[in-house]
């Protein structure tokens, strides 16, 4: 296996990212603020080393207060995201109020850990409810999940454990938190690469969500040299 | 009834001439014949309390159960045919195990009530099955959502209450939980007017012996339902016979 | 869940799709898509390796009681991703149990035991479950899921106290169980085992010098575990119940790198 990737590489000609599978290689983030949590991700998916879409959207919405950030096979987190959300609004309605984060993290869990041999799947669950507020659970391949203040995920995240650790602080303002998604996730997205394209943010609060963009030319700068 | 006896009595799958499902109306009277329960709902918990009808004297004291717990967080009291209400019992169990497994976090009881509502309801649809004759009051309290009370009758139809009574002597025991400040109440009361309440409506003519259940779920049990430790049980008890005394004395004094 | 099947045995995550062979195996085969009968597990590929991983766990019994530790990271291969994977759980008044392994097994099977106590607690006859038989039933679970190919990744550690004497004992991820005074897990296996061993050579301890040993293991495994963090859970089990402490953190002493002469 580990030959024919570098073969893939070595020529260009060969037809191994043809037969790949779609996998969101990723770089996702969640971070709670004082009001809620902020949510991340970059905006690129391969197929082997071809990028097979430069605008993805990965923050998923679940219900009106809950979003998922998807990594790994694009197919099965999609698939795992409509069942959950499906279950979800059927929950919603029998219960007359909206779900709870943690209710939603359950059932990505329970899914996640039934066919973990058959998914590929790293999701974070990132909402807010009335009872805790602004919420974020980590359910990473195998099913487990852990309730995190901030959290990073994809194949982007290993080069930016470092920087999280360094710059989360508990309580950020929402400015904060916005921007230190964003200079994590481009972080992530210089070194990773199977990240890349634009940064795409979600802010979830009582009122709900605010989606934003920000464009691949105007991301910050870091050193690069 | 001035139709029993015409036939439209016998199924819980027919309706008579003017719209009644007798099945369901004698299902109720069933319930009506059992020792009273009720369900006080204060400001920090629920308590329930029972007048438990000793029949024979050969029973071990404390054997067979009126109050039940459904989870680690619900009790449930129940009135009525005893066998019908433990099988009410397991429903209600192992919906709040299949909740928990499912999504997590402890069933709302809200949408438990729901669920066992359904439950007893569909046994008021069909010829095959008779309702249950039983009556059953849930209870909860959590940190977020405060206490919480619901009554179930055999019909399928329940409601939320401050408080509640079913069983023989509900209308004297609801003239007495009337009297009563529930909201403002603490569980710490609630538990000695409970008690009160019951040996207060308690028949010693027709039912000689009965024993005095007693339970709680509130903030002090850590929103866990749990029975009322002896110590705070004996207290309320015997509060509950001085009361009771006092007024057979000022009775007399009337005389 | 409803719509997964029994936890036990979860239904196929796709349902109602053709079964294999429906569309070609034409003999016999009507052209109406049939729901598969297949359960998911001949699908699957079996004996995963287990993902997100927890190390040691330490058990002691001392005259009273038992003490047991775990630290609480949930590495990811080398990745030290989860810092706070509490793996010390109070089962009831007479039990802890530890595990090490795979996280997400553990908790899958946090979930059914705490069921079970629910489910015990419900018919309110006072009775508890001991830790022997605890002990003995996780043996049942693991081995029934190894034979199934398809294990629980994990080491569990009981602690408790059967009929007022403590209780020791082990499980690995296919069932092997065995009882002991001392038991240690993954590396700790290899580490802490000898350190226990001598010390309570000297005969019984009592709880503070058990508490001591324990952590004085934690430490050792911290200096000498490429998997380890030094915050940690210790729970104790005696007659009196079950108690947990709050995360400690392990104090960490360098001092002999000023011994290394550097030239």
């Amino acid at each position: 296996m580990a030959a024919s990737i570098i073969n893939s590489y070595s020529d260009p000609s060969s037809t191994e990212w043809m037969n790949a599978p779609h996998s969101t290689g990723t770089s996702i983030m969640a971070c709670e603020f004082n009001g809620g949590v902020v949510i991340g991700a970059d905006s690129r998916t391969t197929t082997g080393v071809y990028i097979a879409n430069r605008v993805t959207d990965k923050l998923t919405k679940i219900t009106d207060n809950i979003y998922c950030c998807r990594s790994g096979s694009a197919a099965d987190t999609q698939a795992i995201a409509d069942i959950v959300t499906y279950h979800l609004n059927f929950h919603k309605m029998e219960l007359g109020e909206e779900p709870l984060v943690q209710t939603a993290a359950s059932i990505f869990r329970e899914l996640c850990y039934n066919y973990r041999d058959s998914l590929m799947a790293g999701i974070l669950v990132a909402g807010w409810d009335k009872r805790l507020g602004g919420q974020i659970y980590s359910i990473p391949i195998g099913g487990m999940v852990s309730r995190q203040a901030v959290s990073i995920g994809g194949s982007g995240s290993s080069y930016v454990y470092g920087y999280v650790d360094a710059n989360f602080k508990p309580n950020m303002s929402k400015e904060d938190a916005v921007k230190f998604v964003t200079n994590t996730l481009t972080l992530a997205m210089l070194r990773d690469g199977s990240s890349g394209g634009v940064v795409r943010l979600g802010v979830i609060t009582e009122a709900g969500v605010e989606r934003s963009v920000i464009l691949g030319d105007q991301l910050p700068k870091f050193y690069e040299g | 009834m001035s139709s029993i006896g015409t036939g439209y009595d016998l199924s819980a799958s027919q309706f008579s001439p003017d719209g009644r499902v007798f099945q369901v109306e004698y299902a109720a009277k069933a319930v009506e014949n059992s020792g009273t329960v009720i369900g006080l709902r204060g400001k920090d918990g629920v308590v329930f309390a029972v007048e438990k009808l000793v029949t024979s004297k050969l029973y071990e004291p404390g054997a067979n159960k009126r109050i039940f717990h459904v989870d680690e967080h619900v009790g449930m009291a129940v009135a009525g045919l005893i066998s019908d209400a433990r099988q009410i019992v397991e429903t209600a169990r192992s919906e709040a195990s299949n909740y928990r497994s499912q999504y997590g976090i402890p069933v709302p009881l809200k949408y438990l009530n729901e669920r066992v509502s359904m439950y007893m309801h569909a046994y008021t649809l069909y010829s095959a099955v008779r309702p249950y004759g039983c009556s059953v009051v849930m209870g909860t309290w959590s940190e977020y959502d405060g206490p919480q009370m619901y009554m179930l009758d055999p019909s399928g139809v329940s409601f939320s209450y401050f408080g509640c009574a079913v069983g023989k002597a509900k209308q004297a025991a609801k003239t007495e939980i009337e009297k009563l400040k529930l909201a403002d109440m603490s569980v710490k009361d609630l538990v000695k007017e409970a008690a009160r309440i019951i040996y207060l409506v308690h028949d010693e003519l027709k039912d000689k012996q009965f024993e005095l259940e007693l339970s709680w779920v509130c903030a002090a049990s850590r929103g866990r339902h749990e029975a009322v430790s002896r110590a705070v049980a004996a207290e309320a008890e015997g509060l509950a016979r001085q009361a009771l005394a006092d007024i057979e004395d000022s009775d007399e004094g009337d005389m | 869940m409803a719509f997964m099947g029994d936890i036990m045995n979860p239904a196929p995550l796709w349902n109602n799709g053709p079964s294999p062979g429906a569309f070609f195996n034409f003999p016999g085969n009507t052209s109406v898509v049939t729901s598969s009968n297949h359960s998911v597990q001949e699908f699957r590929a079996h004996s995963q390796s287990p993902i997100t991983t927890t190390t040691t766990v330490i058990g002691l019994k001392y005259d009273k009681g038992v003490v047991i530790a775990a630290d609480t990271l949930g590495s990811y291969g080398s990745l030290a991703r989860f810092r706070d994977c509490p793996r010390v759980m109070k089962v009831n008044d007479l039990i802890l149990l530890g595990s090490g392994g795979d996280y997400a097994d553990f908790q899958y099977l946090k979930d059914i035991i705490e069921q079970k106590i629910i489910d015990e607690q419900c018919i309110g006859d006072g009775l508890q479950l001991k830790p022997r038989s605890l002990h003995c039933w996780l043996t049942r679970v693991l081995y029934n899921k190894r034979s199934k190919m398809d294990p629980l990744w994990n080491n569990y550690v009981v602690a408790g106290i059967q009929d007022g004497e403590p209780f020791l004992g082990t499980v690995d991820k296919l069932g092997t169980a065995y009882e002991d005074s001392i038991i240690a897990t993954g590396l700790g296996a290899h580490m802490a085992t000898p350190l226990l061993r001598n010390a309570l050579q000297a005969g019984n301890i009592d709880e503070q010098s058990a508490k001591a040993l324990v952590r004085k293991c934690m430490e050792v495994l911290f200096y000498r575990d490429a998997r380890s963090f030094p915050r940690y859970q210790l729970g104790v089990v005696t007659a009196d119940g079950v108690t947990i402490d709050d995360v400690a953190e392990i104090k960490h002493d360098w001092s002999l790198a000023h011994m290394i002469k550097m030239l």
